[in-house]
């Protein structure tokens, strides 16, 4: 079965990226396919590779990263929340004339279409957030 | 049909589990997640809720989340069942769609 | 673009402003709207907040993004259920949400409502009819 999962909140303020990403993992683990993982609202901030939490908590956009490499999974940020909130990719910062960007390994910056279309080939979205 | 209705808040915090039981469809499948797991005890101010919904819905707690804040099955209401994330995964491919109550 | 046509229904819970769930759940569904698929509303709790009338955030200094609602029509998005009891519990009644209406083209461009006031009861089958359950 294909799934897609929606994370709309940030890492560490709310559990929604640790269950969707272990929900993620269990999906994988059961022979399921994950269409797309599309972060939405603050869950863009998963998406930075600028974080650094303590080295004895888990790094919660690495391990996206991770899952991201050894699955082929589709990591996507959604473009109009992640201007509002300051995550942007190479070209983004470019033409937003912004000095450096912050878009981690394994994500890509897209539209809202994006989580349509995860809706509509997906056999089940399943949606984590506040 | 049924639908797999996740609930992520204390209902002490948040009207969203109340909301949720509500809406479910005879059924239907809820699953307690994250801070959503403390309606589920035995003994709490939502118990008859929650007891009154099972029967005509399954009522069911995520372990990881009922263990992390220092909880176990026999602290649960009465027929709530305890899964783990891959029970999680079976739930919302046994039903046809998964409501986020958020 | 694919030839699958779902029913997506978006719940919205949440008060407008207080944070921004209400805006960028209205974004999701004018971006959505051309995809052709059934998309439904559904306004539920504190969520038929985002259909008052009259709402002035100029001295809050945030953005009103309240007419969007009634462009939906436009974007062939006619279908926003709120919920009865919902209004009920907050002392709210239909009067106090703004018009929503949309243009029948089978029907000489008549002015319809958008807005249907369902009981729980009802919103329960809403959901319970559905291939996709955005919530936000």
């Amino acid at each position: 079965m294909r799934f897609a999962i929606v994370v709309n909140e940030g890492p560490y303020t709310h559990q929604a990226s640790d269950t969707a990403y272990q929900f993620a993992r269990a999906v994988l683990a059961k022979g399921h396919e994950i269409f797309r993982v599309f972060f939405y609202h603050d869950g863009v901030n998963n998406g930075t590779r600028y974080t650094v939490p303590p080295q004895d908590d888990r790094n919660l956009q690495k391990l996206w990263s991770e899952l991201a490499e050894s699955h082929k999974l589709d990591l996507v940020v959604c473009i109009a929340a992640a201007q509002r909130r300051g995550i942007l990719d190479a070209n983004e910062a470019k033409r937003q004339g912004k000095d450096g960007d912050n878009i981690a390994p394994g994500f890509r910056i897209s539209g809202l279409g994006q989580l349509i279309e995860a809706g509509i080939e997906a056999d089940r979205l399943v949606v984590f957030g506040d | 049909m049924s639908t797999l209705h996740t609930v992520n808040k204390s209902p002490f915090e948040r009207s969203s589990l109340k909301s949720c039981l509500d809406h479910v469809s005879a059924g239907d499948a809820v699953l307690l997640i994250e801070d959503g797991v403390v309606g589920a005890r035995k003994g709490s101010q939502f118990a008859g809720a929650l007891a009154a919904k099972n029967g005509a819905c399954a009522i069911y707690a995520l372990g990881p989340d009922l263990a992390a804040r220092g909880m176990k099955a026999s602290d649960l209401v009465d027929g709530v069942k305890v899964v783990d994330y891959a029970g999680f995964v079976d739930l919302a491919a046994e039903k046809s769609r998964v409501c986020a109550w958020l | 673009m694919s030839e699958t046509k779902k029913k997506f229904l978006y719940v919205n819970r949440k008060a407008p402003y207080g944070t921004i769930y209400a805006l960028e759940s209205l974004e999701v569904v004018l971006i959505g709207a051309a995809f052709e698929q059934h998309v439904s509303l559904a306004f539920i709790d504190d969520g038929v907040y985002q259909l008052m009338d009259g709402q002035d955030t100029a001295a809050a200094g945030m953005k009103n993004f309240s007419k969007t609602y009634k462009a939906l029509g436009d974007y062939e998005v006619r279908k926003l259920y709120v919920e009865r009891e919902s209004l009920d519990e907050r002392g709210l009644k239909v009067e106090n949400l703004m018009p929503v209406t949309y243009e029948d083209e089978d029907d000489d461009y008549a002015e319809k409502p958008s807005l249907i006031v369902v009981d729980r009861a009802e919103m329960s089958k809403i959901i319970a009819a559905q291939d996709v359950v955005l919530s936000f």
